[in-house]
């Protein structure tokens, strides 16, 4: 299958990572060469195998429902780029 | 100041450390001063990119104190350095991503603690692939990992392996006895086997990922990179275990891996992989994998040869898999909660913040991955690429299964298809670079344990390793085929130093 460069812009702009109009066609050219790559999985016969899950079946550990930390608004904030009143501030969202 | 003659501490074995540190032949501080010595002297190497010297003494002198009370555990006053995927405390933890720029976590990795509480002394951070994506160490935002290793009558820069090619590197070359990786397709195995150290990969859940940058979280795994098979046994004991903060840690008792190393092979069956001769495999690395073969033989196990059929299909299935884990993973990096924020232009919204912000942050192999996941995992493409990779992961697992089944108690592999390439030599084609993977991904696939062993050099004067891969959970009787063909391969020399 051959991915064009609308399908990369598609691609890019979900990934939120911004790609410039001109570096979209060597893009896609990437994209193409590892998805032919994983094209060879269509040769394999999966009928009827279920999706691996886990190394040795285990039921996955639950533990009691309660605050076990608390009260870190300071190191929560501590590596924010942007902070303001005990919040994280973001441009403008709403008009 | 420490004496010359102390620097030779900085080659003592973790083991040998641990020993001499009891018998009070010398200090935790003097130690980690010549640690420290070589560190400084092998900046040339690019391996250790924050380094954390004050910490290091600091450490030095609590364990240094614990010692003299008796009762310390094996890494009291072991000198480590730590891959900079590690989350730690206060000190910046960057995955060597631009991303995560100023980044200093306000807690400490699962890992990281376990080894601090008892007693190691962190060095520093080392290099890595930015969030561990890569395979020659290129694609970190520090500038690639230089090796210690030259080919013989030859000054150019070769690779030390990707993604941990800072601590292979810093072991390799005698800066620390011991480092800290992580593996997710081969990024301890493949390093090791270039830099000529032991590099272990723990069976999946064996050791809490907790605390350490997500790459594919069904594939990653800590482990460690030392010098010797009895390192390596110390080193694991004391990072594994379950772990409450990591649901997918498994609460499976730990053995004292070192006191159960016995080396012993002796009516043990060796499976050889049939798949795993390749077309077009160096015929030194075939070479390679024959010697391995006799000496397991001459040590007294039984050479069986298995067949794995689908193997040659991990490399497509991983390469769906680990992206679309990393595209979900890598989704936290937005510019809002920590790390790096790109600057704006006027009117630019949440949206442009974000796209702008892992536009910069984000190296272009990384952004590759994360756009296959991204593509992936999308509408219309989730049950054609995704849901069919992890089918073919439960095959790849399952030829594994089978083996086991019939009696092989561990396998024989080389741990890469060649010895290290130049720096730059194939950081073009990203398909190609996959390749390095093609012995060691199907283990990460399988979440089985794998160590990669130094067996030899090559014409070059460049070292060479063999894999063995495990039983699940059962990482000691893995060491004990590691230890008979590190015994059998004998001593290696280490790299010629021009550093």
């Amino acid at each position: 299958m051959a991915i064009d460069a609308d399908t990369a812009r598609k691609v890019a702009r979900l990934a939120r990572i911004r790609v410039e109009e001109e570096r979209l066609p060597a893009l896609a050219k990437e994209f193409d060469a590892i998805l032919g790559f994983i094209a060879q999985l269509e040769e394999v016969d999966v009928e009827g195998v279920e999706p691996m899950t886990s190394v040795t079946p285990m039921r996955l550990r639950r533990r009691a429902d309660v605050v076990t930390e608390g009260n870190r608004q300071a190191e929560v904030l501590l590596n924010a780029p942007d902070a303001r009143a005990g919040f994280f501030a973001v441009p403008k969202v709403v008009e | 100041m420490t004496a010359l003659a102390d620097l030779a501490l900085a080659d003592l074995t973790l083991a040998e450390a641990r020993d001499g540190l009891r018998a009070g032949d010398f200090t935790a501080l003097e130690l980690t001063d010549a640690c420290i010595a070589r560190v400084e002297g092998g900046r040339a190497l690019n391996a250790f990119v924050h380094e954390t010297f004050e910490v290091a003494r600091e450490r030095a002198r609590f364990a240094d104190n614990r010692l003299a009370l008796g009762m310390s555990p094996d890494l009291c006053g072991i000198p480590i350095g730590i891959k900079d995927l590690f989350c730690t405390e206060g000190v910046p933890s960057q995955a060597a991503s631009r991303i995560l720029e100023g980044f200093r976590p306000p807690y400490e990795s699962t890992v990281t603690r376990k080894l601090r509480e008892g007693g190691a002394v962190m060095l520093g951070k080392l290099n890595m692939d930015e969030f561990a994506m890569g395979s020659s160490n290129e694609t970190s935002v520090y500038g690639p990992v230089v090796s210690p290793w030259r080919a013989e009558g030859s000054e150019e820069a070769l690779t030390p392996g990707g993604s941990s090619g800072g601590s292979a590197a810093a072991v390799a070359a005698g800066l620390c006895p011991a480092a800290l990786g992580t593996d997710t397709g081969g990024s301890i195995r493949q390093p090791a086997a270039f830099t000529g150290i032991v590099g272990l990969k723990p069976t999946y859940g064996r050791v809490s990922r907790w605390g350490i940058v997500a790459f594919a979280s069904s594939l990653d795994q800590a482990g460690p990179m030392t010098r010797t098979v009895r390192d390596a046994a110390i080193l694991l004991r004391a990072i594994a275990g379950g772990d409450p903060l990591d649901s997918t840690s498994a609460d499976i008792p730990v053995p004292d891996y070192e006191k159960g190393l016995s080396g012993d092979v002796r009516g043990k069956v060796i499976g050889i992989p049939r798949e795993y001769r390749m077309e077009g495999m160096p015929e030194e690395i075939e070479r390679l994998w024959e010697r391995g073969r006799e000496w397991l033989r001459e040590a007294g196990a039984t050479i069986r040869d298995i067949s794995l059929p689908h193997t040659r299909y991990a490399l497509p299935a991983y390469y769906v898999i680990a992206p679309a884990e990393a595209s979900s993973n890598l989704a936290r990096y937005d510019g809002v909660r920590y790390g790096r924020r790109a600057a704006l232009a006027p009117g630019d919204g949440v949206a442009e913040m974000m796209e702008r912000t892992r536009a910069e942050g984000f190296g272009p192999e990384v952004q590759r991955r994360v756009m296959v996941g991204t593509y992936v995992l999308s509408a219309g493409f989730y049950d054609a690429y995704y849901n069919r990779a992890r089918r073919v992961r439960a095959l790849i697992k399952r030829d594994f299964e089978e083996a086991f089944a019939q009696g092989v108690d561990a396998i024989l592999t080389p741990a890469t298809p060649s010895a290290a390439f130049p720096l730059g030599s194939a950081s073009d084609d990203p398909v190609q670079m996959y390749l390095n993977d093609v012995f060691t991904v199907t283990v990460n696939l399988a979440g089985l344990p794998g160590v990669s062993v130094p067996a030899g050099l090559d014409r070059r004067g460049l070292p060479l390793g063999l894999q063995v891969i495990g039983r699940p959970w059962e990482e000691g009787a893995l060491l004990d085929v590691a230890a008979s063909l590190e015994r059998a391969a004998g001593p290696l020399p280490g790299p010629a130093r021009w550093w």
